[in-house]
């Protein structure tokens, strides 16, 4: 997992630094992220709320994904399972919003990949790039912290069933190896909600 | 850490507090945005916190600090080198908004 963990930096940070080169060298003024994903709420305009509470959403997936590892070496299987529940219902819900936030921005403010009528060109294609990619992650994610789940509540780890594809017994290490698949997910929403919303 | 017979035991506190000082960080780098910081102090702060943020989830929650030294090894040293790639870019974009300033908008200069 650790090796996968390597590599998925790298695409990422390919994503990020050319979005970091096109956007500083566009001759085009860079729409104000501030503004683009404020929202409206009770007639008033608040900056980057939908993100912030995205940022939030993620954050508390990923201390729940925590406290489920840590009981998944306790093998505690109620706990492990309701709280890898918990981190699976969290991760959708920012899908959710990202899929809410993408109709605003397709639907109501014209944004497309090859251009938008706030400013530089490019915006577009860096935001569906990056957006698009981590919440694919994101996605995947969820589908594994479901399988992962079902496997907990069905005690094929303490039983040491094999899993599917493998002869290998099964253990709770599979916990913490999803686990590390989740932080890191969570660990490059730090970097984009840093660099793409704030800067 | 003596053997992991049972994998690794850490107090629930211990996540909890991280979580905690998690929301707490992300509260202070979206406040950055509120309150309109701008320049090099915005910058600054958004890098401090994006940092502090990165640093305690691996750190912690995926438990980096009870990993041997090679495994830390192997996962930081080559992220370091993506921040020197970083630096290139920044080089290289610089040099691109220059020449296309100085080709296509002639009145910028």
């Amino acid at each position: 997992m650790w090796i996968f963990l390597l590599s998925d930096p790298f695409i990422f940070s390919c994503l990020l630094i050319s979005y970091m080169t096109v956007r500083m060298s566009t001759t085009d003024p860079w729409p104000n992220p501030s503004e683009v994903f404020g929202l409206t709420l009770f007639g008033k305009s608040i900056p980057l709320l939908l993100i912030a509470i995205m940022t939030f959403v993620l954050i508390s997936s990923s201390g729940t994904m925590a406290m489920a590892v840590k009981f998944g070496y306790e093998k505690n299987r109620r706990m492990t399972f309701i709280l890898l529940l918990c981190t699976a219902a969290l991760g959708a819900t920012f899908v959710g919003m990202q899929a809410f936030e993408w109709t605003k921005l397709i639907v109501h403010e014209g944004i497309r990949p090859w251009g938008n009528p706030l400013g530089a060109a490019q915006f577009g294609a860096a935001f569906f790039m990056i957006t698009g990619f981590h919440g694919t992650h994101v996605s995947i994610g969820v589908i594994f912290l479901l399988i992962t789940a079902t496997k907990v509540i069905r005690g094929d780890l303490d039983h040491e069933r094999p899993g599917f594809m493998t002869g290998r017994k099964g253990k709770y290490e599979i916990v913490e190896i999803m686990g590390l698949y989740w932080h890191f997910v969570d660990l490059v929403w730090v970097f984009i909600f840093a660099v793409f919303y704030l800067w | 850490m003596a053997a992991h017979v049972e994998g690794q035991q850490h107090p629930i506190g211990i996540y909890l507090k991280i979580w905690g000082l998690l929301f707490v960080l992300s509260t202070a780098s979206y406040l950055v945005d509120y309150f309109h910081f701008q320049g090099y102090l915005r910058w600054f702060l958004i890098i401090l916190f994006m940092l502090l943020k990165a640093g305690l989830i691996v750190a912690v929650f995926m438990h980096m600090l009870w990993e041997r030294l090679a495994l830390m090894y192997a996962i930081l040293v080559p992220t370091v080198l993506l921040m020197v790639l970083l630096g290139i870019g920044a080089l290289e974009a610089d040099y691109t908004f220059l020449t296309r300033g100085v080709f296509f908008l002639k009145g910028l200069f």
